[in-house]
């Protein structure tokens, strides 16, 4: 096998003010041309530096240590930069995550995708910039000419990312670097980005590394992949190998935990305990001991990296007691007192949002004089929540389901609408309401590092919400007992009382937000992506703990997610939301199920499935610029795979009843929907 | 960008209209009756009624500012108080073109330079050449302005005699003129060096961090290219405010300069109308100070405006 980049034992270091510190060790990674090779690792684990090293490209304050990093033969480490000059752009190139950032904000999209063909291949302008516009035809714009003339600002994020595909792919370069690029754009965005990189790179049999963190794109993306932990390489190979047979504890723990679109029994996630250590932390011997569930006292030394088939590697002291089943890492999920189906339909409401609209409008003279009216964020939207049970509201950026939130928090008042929680008129407005409905609505944001007074300690934020959500004047003593009861609900030690935020991982912080939440006694808590900051591994304990709470305190929540993965494991009911309208509603099945939302088909369609033996029927949305959204007729007709005409431009649809509490949004009568829907299901099962 | 250039044009006009408003009623603040200022102590009573009249003194206020304001706009500016009471507008027309030189060369030196070491600044951050920068031009922001007008006086022209003391206007030729100008102009600019260098360093540091920059350094572009391709028009947006405002300072804020140079500025008229309480004087030599400031905004806004497409497309 001739690889086109080749690395041998590399590693890169940081300079610090405590001296150099080891970022990631002895890496040995290939790729061959045409091939897609995943980097699958946590923040933290090195998967960035070590991607950007690839291209020899390092912080200033970096330097690779040891190692040879072989491109087409000839070593990368120690060329000078001018050297690595001829290579960047033309024979290597990179694919950035945050496109927005990543280009120039003041020259136009053709003049920077044109720049790497003037510089390498000699290009004249007016060359240069027609196969600029050639190639933004090629990552399928609409309109390339126009676009060409366009600033980045003026693209949607899936633009930008095209953009930069259509920059890196130019000079037709032989090594891909991807580094999480679809990392902040929606799921339906995220899938079509996916495919067009797929089929780019089979047309130009480029080799390219595809980092993430996300194993759902790997299974449905990459040919390898490599799994990074803490600086170190614990497993690489094949993707089926690896995800239909993984042999390393951290890989089958990993893939264990991942909620995913299974529903029937109710479950706990698997999860791996503790966190990834700090660079300055790791342990000498194997990194993941201190995690491991299978951790035994050899593994105090480190392991070899050991080749268990073709291209696969591994390393670990016990794979062979894993392959041959001799030792089974524990992943069966605990079960869990599951919300009997009568739970959920016939509970009494804790919270019910009627007909809320908000609009943001536009301040100043200047808004009126430009003609700019407001943007209509949430529009006629009616939600209710069920006693002890979860609605997970579920949408794309730009949906309204973040404002829908905050208007039910209070932070925002809505223009229109009405509140009751727990059967009593909710005031919209925060101030106006009582001690007594502060203490039965909370809310959890998505961000802990905002959510939290850096200098305040965990303890003293617990203890000022106890005592300003108290009926009666609480001793000192007893402040501290409910601090510690608090802490032990969230599975944290009494010792976090002292931390401060600062010293707290980020799974640490966002249990220490949910404590903050139940620190009076709520009837409902509001959590706007709380887990959508967090890795994988510390994800699923966070969902854990949210349904445990859910049980032990019976609390309702309103989940606002955009993984639709963890809303199927937290929720009992979903509300899909799009452009300020709610568009299906119903039980977790039913929405999962058909018929459904043309909107919610796709949406479920994208998810990419961590399972590489399973395809889905993939259905690809068109991206909708910002100032093309439908005001009359459908909000999705421009977009919407099964438009039937005209009726979808003019008229709104009707909220259309599917029984069972299910409803549908849409001008497709509920039975045809079932039809088609259905009808193409069977066809993805037998092609 | 026609209907934001229109709504800055209204909003310049209203601006000067207020100020107008304003420098008007400071003027009948101050302390002192405009007919005995003319006439003198020994005036008659006669004269002085007289003189009220045809000053329109004895029309209420705001008659006096209209009558005031529409002379202004249509070019009647008045008559100096001072002996053979000289029309006003050819003569802070005069001072105006003087300033305005003395204003364009200073920019011209100090630009292009404090641009230059701000980049270099940036580009070297925390090395030892970056310390130099700072220091020398913090020091030199540091000195007030008759100091170092007087030092380089000492230096350049008592010393070496290579420029002129003084400065008077009255060039034989352009040389002659520049020879004249090149002192006063570099003081000038040593204030403005300061500003425009840390800024510029500021702003390059800033851009420097941003993911464009390692994407345009990974197509392949040399740092010269990256620097001038795409890092500077980005950093220096806010420079290129600063210095169309400090336009405005050069115009009419010179007065410390002017007079060590004793070179014939607004800045040195306006004092003299001080002194003299030359009312009418005052009030334009304000009114055309007030108007290059509000332009050299007028044009930073522009500028900005037009270098940034996010707020030029919005």
């Amino acid at each position: 096998m001739t690889w086109l980049i080749e690395a041998r034992g590399v590693s890169i270091d940081y300079r610090t003010d405590a001296g150099w510190i080891n970022a990631v060790r002895d890496i040995d990674l290939t790729i061959a041309p045409g091939e897609i090779h995943g980097l699958v690792g946590e923040s933290g684990s090195g998967k960035s530096t070590l991607a950007l090293a690839l291209m020899r490209y390092l912080a200033p304050n970096a330097r690779i240590s040891a190692g040879r990093i072989l491109f087409d033969g000839d070593d990368l480490v120690p060329k000078p930069a001018e050297a690595m000059r001829k290579l960047w752009g033309k024979q290597i190139a990179l694919v950035p995550q945050d496109s927005l950032a990543a280009l120039n904000p003041s020259h136009r999209i053709g003049d920077q995708i044109a720049e790497i063909a003037r510089v390498h291949d000699g290009l004249s302008p007016s060359a240069a910039h027609k196969l600029a516009v050639e190639m933004l035809r090629r990552v399928h714009f609409n309109d390339p000419e126009g676009a060409a003339r366009r600033y980045p600002h003026q693209l949607s994020g899936g633009m930008q990312q095209r953009a930069m595909i259509a920059m890196a792919l130019i000079a037709r370069p032989r090594l891909l670097i991807l580094d999480e690029p679809t990392t902040s754009l929606d799921v339906t965005t995220e899938a079509a980005i996916i495919d067009l990189i797929h089929d780019l790179i089979h047309e130009t049999q480029a080799a390219a590394l595809f980092v993430t963190h996300n194993l759902g794109l790997v299974a449905q993306l990459c040919d390898r992949v490599t799994v990074l932990y803490a600086g170190e390489v614990m497993a690489s190979g094949g993707v089926s190998a690896m995800f239909t047979r993984p042999l390393h504890p951290y890989t089958i723990s990993l893939l264990a935990s991942l909620p995913r679109p299974i529903r029937g029994t109710e479950t706990r996630l698997s999860t791996i305990e503790g966190v990834a250590p700090a660079p300055t932390q790791r342990p000498a011997g194997c990194v993941f001991a201190p995690r491991c569930p299978a951790a035994v006292s050899i593994c105090d030394q480190k392991p070899p990296i050991e080749t268990v088939g073709e291209g696969h590697l591994i390393r670990c002291h016990r794979w062979r007691e894993i392959e041959t089943g001799a030792l089974i890492i524990e992943t069966a999920p605990t079960a869990l007192e599951p919300n009997t189906l009568d739970d959920v339909l016939l509970a009494p409401y804790t919270l019910k949002a009627i007909h809320l609209h908000k609009t943001f409008r536009r301040g100043g003279i200047r808004a009126w004089l430009m003609g700019k009216r407001g943007t209509k964020a949430v529009d006629d939207v009616s939600l209710s929540v069920r006693s002890r049970s979860t609605l997970g509201l579920v949408g794309e950026s730009g949906s309204g389901k973040t404002t829908a939130a905050r208007l039910i928090a209070g932070l925002e008042t809505p223009d229109e609408g009405t509140l009751e929680l727990l059967e009593m008129p909710l005031s919209s407005n925060l101030r106006a309401r009582p001690v007594e409905t502060l203490r039965r609505l909370q809310m959890v944001f998505q961000n802990p590092n905002d959510s939290l007074n850096p200098y305040r300690s965990v303890g003293a934020a617990l203890a000022r919400s106890i005592r300003r959500l108290s009926e009666t004047k609480l001793s000192s003593v007893e402040v501290e007992r409910r601090v510690k009861a608090l802490l032990a609900a969230v599975r944290l030690s009494s010792d976090y009382a002292k931390c401060y935020p600062t010293e707290l991982s980020g799974g640490e912080k966002q249990r220490v937000a949910i404590a903050r939440a139940f620190a009076a006694d709520p009837a409902l808590v509001i959590a706007d992506e709380p887990t959508s900051a967090l890795d994988a591994s510390v994800q699923s304990a966070v969902l854990n703990l949210l349904k445990d709470l859910r049980v032990q305190r019976g609390v309702s929540y309103l989940f606002i997610s955009h993984d639709l993965n963890a809303v199927s494991y937290l929720a009992d009911w979903i509300a899909v939301m799009y452009r300020g309208q709610i568009v299906e509603e119903g039980t977790v099945d039913d929405v999962y199920g058909f018929p459904s939302h043309p909107y919610t088909e796709a949406l479920i369609s994208a998810i990419p499935n961590p399972d590489p033996t399973i395809r889905t029927r993939r259905i690809r949305l068109n991206e909708e610029p910002d100032d093309q959204i439908p005001t009359v007729g459908c909000r999705f007709h421009r977009r919407c795979p099964r438009k039937i005409g005209a009726l979808c431009e003019t008229d709104a649809p009707p909220w259309r009843d599917a029984g069972g509490q299910h409803f549908i949004r849409c001008h497709i009568p509920i039975e045809e929907l079932r039809a088609v829907q259905s009808e193409n299901t069977l066809m993805t099962e037998s092609g | 960008m026609m209907r934001f250039l229109i709504r800055r044009i209204a909003l310049l006009a209203l601006t000067l209209l207020i100020t107008s408003v304003i420098v008007f009623a400071l003027t009948q603040l101050l302390p002192g009756d405009v007919a005995r200022l003319i006439l003198g102590r020994e005036a008659s009573q006669e004269a002085l009624d007289n003189l009220r009249v045809q000053l329109g003194l004895n029309d209420p206020i705001p008659v006096q500012y209209w009558n005031w304001l529409t002379g202004f706009v249509s070019g009647d500016w008045g008559r100096s108080f001072t002996s053979g009471s000289p029309p006003i507008r050819p003569l802070v027309m005069e001072r105006l073109g003087n300033s305005l030189r003395l204003a364009a060369l200073a920019l011209i030196f100090s630009v292009p330079l404090s641009i230059i070491l701000g980049a270099l600044a940036a580009l070297r951050e925390q090395s030892p050449l970056d310390s130099v920068i700072s220091l020398a031009t913090l020091a030199v922001v540091g000195l007030p302005e008759f100091v170092t007008g007087l030092a380089l006086i000492n230096i350049f022209a008592l010393g070496l005699g290579w420029f002129p003391a003084s400065a008077s206007a009255n060039a034989e030729s352009l040389g002659d003129l520049l020879r004249q100008l090149t002192l006063p102009a570099i003081t000038a600019s040593f204030v403005l060096v300061a500003y425009i260098v840390r800024l510029t360093r500021a702003g390059v540091i800033e851009e420097l961090k941003k993911p464009y920059v390692r994407t345009a350094t990974l197509k392949g572009l040399s740092r010269g290219e990256v620097l001038t391709g795409h890092v500077l028009g980005n950093a220096l947006l806010p420079t290129i405010t600063v210095i169309a405002i400090s336009f405005g300072w050069l115009i009419g804020g010179l007065v410390v300069i002017e007079n060590v140079f004793s070179y014939p500025g607004l800045g040195r008229l306006m004092t003299t109308a001080i002194e003299r309480k030359d009312i009418p004087l005052m009030q334009a030599v304000v009114m055309v100070t007030i108007f290059f400031y509000a332009v050299a905004n007028l044009v930073a806004d522009l500028l900005y405006a037009l270098l940034n497409p996010r707020i030029r497309l919005e």
